[in-house]
C-alpha cells in the first residue's frame, strides 16, 4: 500500500499517494495546470516549463511534471507570478526559432499557438533569433522541419517508450540543441525508424507532419499513441 | 533643375514613389518612378516543401493572394506530374473569378471612381469613396455590395476571405457545398446590376476625360495575355499571346514551360522591381503591357453574350487596340461583367458539386511551371526542388513587373502633359499618380523579390532642393 499524504492544492486538501507528481496529484483532483511536453502515460522531462507552480517554503518555481509530492506540500498552481513567468517561457520558445503560424501546415491544429492564445501572448518581447534551420524532406512519408521544433522531446520519448525503436535524440547543448535522427542522419535513411509515424502524432507543432500536407491541413491524433501504454505501464 | 516628389501614391496597393524634375522654364524634364521595399520571398522560400508554396506565396499579397496560390497549385501540379480532377479545375477557375470581381470592383469604386466622378481637380480631402458616398450613394452601394459578392463566394468556398488554405496542389481541399453555390446564384441578379451600373457610370463620364484618353500613356506598346483557342479570354489555363501595337499577333499560344524563352527579366536602376520584357525583341524595345487593357486587346472575344456586347461597343468607340492606360478602367469594368457571366456558367451545371476534388502524388519531375491571369495580369510561378521535394530555387513573374517599363514611360508622358512647375497645382499631380491607379498595380506584389509600395511625388529643383512634396 503505497503512503497516503497530506497535500493541498490551492489551499484544498486533495488525495495523493507517495511516488506521484504534483502535476498527477493535481490533474487526479480536477486542478487544471497548463502543460506542453508533458504527455500522458510518458516519462515526463520537465523540458517546457509551462507547468511551474508555486510551492509554499520554497524559493524557486518548480515543474509540476517532475517533482514528486512531499508530504505537508501546499500547492499553488495560478498567480500572477505565474501567468507572467509561463508567458515567458511561450515567448522564448518562439522567439527561439522561426514560428510562422500563417504558412505553417499545423495552424489552427498547434499546441504551442493555442497555449500561447490561452495565456494571451500575442507577440514575443524578446528579439527573435531567425536561425537558418533545415528542412529534412528525406523521409518517404514525413517531413521534419526544424525551425518549428520547440524541443520538447515528445518524439523522442514517444519511439523509445512506446515503438521502442529509439530513433531520435537530442544533440548539442543550449540554443544549438536538434533533434537528431539515429547519429545525425537523414530521417530517410535512418536504419532504426519503422515508419510508424507516432512522433509525428505527438509532436505538439508542425514540426513533425505527414507529407503533402497543405497549410492548416495536419491535425494530429496523439491521444492514440500514448493510449498504447497501459496506464501506470511507465518504463 | 526641380524636382517633384510624389510619396506615397495613394489608393494603389502598395507604397511607391515618383520623382518629377524640372527644367529651369519649369517644364518636366524627367520622371522616375521608384518602389522602395525589399522582400526576398525567392530566397527565403528556398529549402522548404514545395507544397508549402501556395500558402507561403500567398502572403506575398494581401489583395490578390488567391492569384498567387493558383499559380503556386499549378507549379506543385507540375512538379507532382497531376491533372487536378476536373470538378477540382473548376473550382479553381470559380475563386479565381470570385477574385476577380472583387478585385476589379475594388479597383474601380474604392480607388479610382473618386476621380472619375469627382474630377481629378477635386478637393483632395473628400476625393475618396466617402466622397463618392456622398456625391452618389447608390453607386458606393453597388461597389460595396459587389466587392462583398466576390468575397462571400470566397469565403464560401474557402472558409476564409484573405488567405484561405484551400487551394492545395493537386486540386482544392473541399468540395462545393451546395448552400454555397445556391446562396451565390442567387446573389447574381444584384451583381450584374452593380457591374452595370458601374459600366453605365463610366460610359457617362468619359467625354469629360478625352484630355486624359489621349494623353495618359498612349505610346504604343505591345499586349500579352492568356487565351483559349477560339481566343477568348482563359483566366486560369490559357495560353499566353502576344501582340504587338497593332494588334498583330507576335507569338501564339505560349505554354507555361515555355515562357523563358520569350520573356526575359531585367533588372531596374533605382527600383525593387524588376522588369519582364518580350525576349525576341530585346530590351528595352520588348516593352509590353499585361492586365485589363491588355486582355482585352489580345482576345478576339469573351465568349459570354453580355461582356461581348459591351465588347463591341468598346471597340466602336476605341477600335480594336487601343494604346491609351485610362482604357484600363474600362476594360477593367467589361472584364467585371465577363468574371460575373463566367460564375454563373461555372455554378449552373451539377457536377461542379463533385467530391472528387484532389489528385496525390509525390514528387514525379523536378522542375515545374504554373501560369495565370491575376487580376492585374500575367503572373507566372516556377520552382525547381530535388529528388525529396525541397525547393532549390523559385522565380516569380508578377502582373505589376509586366508593366514596369510602360508605367514609368506612360509617367513621364503624363507629367509632361498635365504638370507646370510655374503654375503648379495639386490636381497636376494626381494625374500621375491617377495613371499608376489606373494600372492598378500591386506593389506589394511587384517587390516580392528584392523589395515601398503608397506613391508620393517630390518635386525638386535643378539642383536637387525639394520644392514640394505631395502625399
Ligand atoms: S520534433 Fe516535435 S515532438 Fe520532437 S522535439 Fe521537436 S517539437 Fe517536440
Ligand atoms: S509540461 Fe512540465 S515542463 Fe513541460
Amino acid at each position: 500500500m503505497p503512503e497516503n499524504l497530506s497535500i493541498r492544492i490551492d489551499g484544498e486538501y486533495v488525495p495523493a499517494e507517495a511516488g506521484q507528481t504534483i502535476l498527477e496529484v493535481a490533474r487526479a483532483a480536477g486542478k487544471y495546470i497548463p502543460t506542453l511536453c508533458w504527455l500522458e502515460n510518458i516519462t515526463p522531462v520537465g523540458a517546457c516549463r509551462l507547468c511551474i507552480v508555486e510551492v509554499a517554503g520554497v524559493g524557486r518555481l518548480l515543474p509540476a511534471c517532475t517533482t514528486p509530492v512531499q508530504d505537508g506540500m501546499s500547492v499553488t498552481t495560478n498567480s500572477e507570478k505565474l501567468l507572467r513567468y509561463r508567458r515567458i517561457a511561450i515567448e522564448f520558445l518562439l522567439a527561439e526559432r522561426n514560428h510562422q503560424c500563417a504558412v505553417c501546415v499545423s495552424n489552427n491544429h498547434c499546441e504551442l499557438q493555442a497555449m500561447a492564445q490561452k495565456l494571451g501572448v500575442t507577440h514575443s518581447r524578446y528579439a527573435y533569433g531567425y536561425p537558418r534551420l533545415p528542412v529534412d524532406l528525406s523521409h518517404e512519408r514525413y517531413v521534419l522541419d526544424h525551425n518549428r521544433c520547440i524541443l520538447c522531446t515528445r518524439c523522442v520519448r514517444v519511439c523509445a517508450e512506446v515503438e521502442g525503436a529509439h530513433v531520435w535524440d537530442v544533440a548539442s547543448r543550449g540554443t544549438r540543441s536538434m533533434i537528431v535522427c539515429d547519429m545525425n542522419h537523414p530521417w530517410g535513411e535512418a536504419q532504426t525508424c519503422t515508419n510508424c509515424g507516432k512522433c509525428v502524432q505527438v509532436c505538439p507543432t508542425g514540426a513533425m507532419a505527414e507529407k503533402g500536407y497543405a497549410v492548416e491541413e495536419m491535425s494530429k491524433r496523439g491521444a492514440n499513441v500514448t493510449r498504447l501504454v497501459r496506464l501506470g505501464g511507465r518504463l | 533643375m526641380k524636382k517633384l516628389v510624389i510619396h506615397p501614391v495613394t489608393r494603389i496597393e502598395g507604397h511607391a514613389k515618383i520623382d518629377v524634375y524640372l527644367d529651369d522654364a519649369g517644364h518636366v524634364a524627367d520622371t522616375h518612378f521608384h518602389v522602395t521595399q525589399v522582400r526576398g520571398f525567392e530566397k527565403f522560400t528556398e529549402g522548404r516543401p514545395y507544397y508549402e508554396m501556395p500558402g507561403i506565396t500567398a502572403r506575398v499579397c494581401g489583395i490578390c493572394p488567391i492569384s498567387h496560390q493558383l499559380a503556386s497549385a499549378k507549379t506543385c501540379d507540375a512538379i507532382m506530374a497531376v491533372s487536378p480532377p476536373p470538378a477540382a479545375v473548376k473550382l479553381r477557375e470559380l475563386v479565381h473569378a470570385a477574385q476577380f470581381v472583387q478585385s476589379h470592383a475594388l479597383s474601380f469604386f474604392h480607388l479610382s471612381a473618386p476621380d472619375l466622378l469627382l474630377g481629378f481637380d477635386s478637393d483632395p480631402a473628400r476625393r475618396n469613396i466617402f466622397g463618392i458616398i456622398e456625391e452618389n450613394p447608390e453607386l458606393a452601394k453597388a461597389g460595396i455590395g459587389l466587392r462583398k459578392f466576390g468575397q462571400d463566394l470566397i469565403e464560401g468556398l474557402a472558409q476564409e476571405r484573405v488567405h484561405p488554405g484551400w487551394i492545395v496542389p493537386g486540386g482544392v481541399n473541399a468540395p462545393l457545398k451546395p448552400e454555397v453555390r445556391d446562396r451565390t446564384l442567387a446573389a447574381l441578379p444584384a451583381a450584374r446590376a452593380a457591374a452595370d451600373r458601374a459600366l453605365e457610370t463610366l460610359k457617362g463620364a468619359l467625354d469629360s476625360f478625352s484630355e486624359e484618353i489621349a494623353h495618359f500613356g498612349s505610346g504604343p506598346t505591345m499586349y500579352a495575355g492568356l487565351t483559349n483557342e477560339s481566343g477568348e479570354p482563359d483566366w486560369y489555363d490559357g495560353l499566353l499571346q502576344f501582340r504587338d501595337a497593332s494588334g498583330g499577333l507576335v507569338a501564339a499560344d505560349v505554354r507555361a514551360c515555355d515562357y523563358p524563352e520569350f520573356i526575359g527579366e531585367a533588372a531596374v536602376r533605382r527600383s525593387y522591381m524588376k522588369a519582364p520584357y518580350f525576349k525576341p525583341r530585346g530590351y528595352p524595345g520588348g516593352v509590353y503591357r499585361v492586365g485589363p487593357l491588355a486582355r482585352v486587346n489580345v482576345a478576339q472575344g469573351f465568349g459570354t453574350p453580355a461582356a461581348d456586347r459591351e465588347l463591341a461597343e468598346y471597340r466602336q468607340r476605341f477600335g480594336e487596340c487601343p494604346q491609351s492606360s485610362f482604357l484600363f478602367h474600362y476594360a477593367r469594368l467589361l472584364e467585371l461583367i465577363h468574371g460575373i457571366e463566367k460564375i454563373e456558367r461555372i455554378l449552373e451545371p451539377a457536377t461542379i458539386l463533385s467530391k472528387h476534388v484532389r489528385a496525390r502524388a509525390g514528387v514525379n519531375a523536378l522542375e515545374g511551371m504554373g501560369m495565370i491571369e491575376a487580376p492585374r495580369g500575367i503572373l507566372i510561378h516556377h520552382y525547381k526542388v530535388d529528388e525529396s521535394g525541397a525547393i532549390r530555387w523559385a522565380n516569380l513573374i508578377v502582373a505589376t513587373g509586366h508593366n514596369n517599363l510602360a508605367m514609368d514611360h506612360d509617367i513621364g508622358e503624363v507629367a509632361r502633359h498635365f504638370v507646370d512647375g510655374n503654375n503648379f497645382k495639386e490636381g497636376m499631380l494626381n494625374r500621375v499618380s491617377a495613371l499608376v491607379r489606373a494600372y492598378d498595380p500591386c506593389l506589394s506584389c511587384s517587390t516580392h523579390a528584392n523589395g515601398m509600395p503608397a506613391v508620393t511625388i517630390a518635386l525638386r529643383s535643378s539642383d536637387g532642393e525639394l520644392i514640394k512634396m505631395v502625399d
